[in-house]
């Protein structure tokens, strides 16, 4: 595998029940080119959490995975209200996600932790008004 | 133990059964789907008293041995048809969490 292999998706914003099924293609995609499985379960979870992300604040986004030999980039962007404070938003416990999202069992506070958790690197730019963009990188 | 072997001795509600033959080798109880993304395991039973789609999507990206509905909380028939469609054993007793965790273990 020398050239990069690309996935796009589009992430609807308004179906709450549908959301990760982007993750759970690029979970069987990485495993039909042979990807290790725990390295598999690090990207769609940390992908699945972002997903989720983009459906519960920005109504939906795109969500970029790019596989290189030995490391995997997820790249989801949206342009939805932005992170003013992205320390207090990293803070295990800590949501603005709305009740209804709290009942399907969502809005624990440990979507952005979880995501920084399984990724060996995790960047997120912000503009508040504009859309956030978060690029995560795991090498195996 | 095989999920097929822990749906005997627990009489678990089969709600999709396709791989019977897994083996189970660990357990996490919980509801908030983050934690459970967090904490469970690859192998372990999961037992919970949420039911919406969302349920797959996670036991699939954690890849549990199977998950087992608690308390017989309601499972919408689309649930079942998404666990059918993404091969997740889904199973479903009238016991709470913390019965079914501790025959579980006694097994």
């Amino acid at each position: 595998m020398s050239e990069p292999i690309k996935f796009h998706f589009d992430v609807d914003g308004d179906n709450f029940s549908s959301a990760g099924e982007a993750s759970v293609q690029v979970k069987r995609m990485l495993r039909q080119i042979g990807i290790p499985a725990d390295v598999i379960r690090r990207v769609s979870v940390a992908m699945y959490e972002g997903e989720i992300n983009m459906v519960i604040h920005a109504d939906g986004g795109d969500a970029d995975v790019v596989v290189e030999p030995g490391k995997i980039i997820i790249i989801l962007a949206d342009r939805g209200p932005g992170i003013a404070d992205i320390e207090l938003a990293m803070t295990e416990g800590y949501s603005t996600a709305p009740e209804n999202v709290r009942s399907l069992g969502f809005g624990a506070g440990m979507g952005l932790p979880n995501m920084k958790r399984y990724t060996d690197d995790m960047h997120i730019e912000s503009v508040v008004g504009e859309g956030t963009t978060v690029t995560m990188t795991v090498l195996f | 133990m095989t999920v097929a072997a822990l749906i005997e001795k627990l009489e678990l509600e089969v709600l999709n059964l396709e791989e019977g033959d897994r083996e189970i080798t660990g357990g996490y109880t919980g509801d908030l789907l983050s934690w459970v993304m967090g904490k469970a395991e690859s192998g372990d039973m999961w037992v919970t008293i949420m039911t919406n789609l969302n349920v797959v999507a996670v036991a699939s990206l954690v890849d549990v041995a199977c998950v087992v509905i608690a308390d017989k909380a309601e499972v919408a028939p689309e649930v079942i048809e998404k666990a059918k469609q993404q091969g997740i054993n889904l199973l479903r007793s009238d016991k709470s969490a913390y019965q079914l965790c501790n025959e579980q273990i006694l097994l």
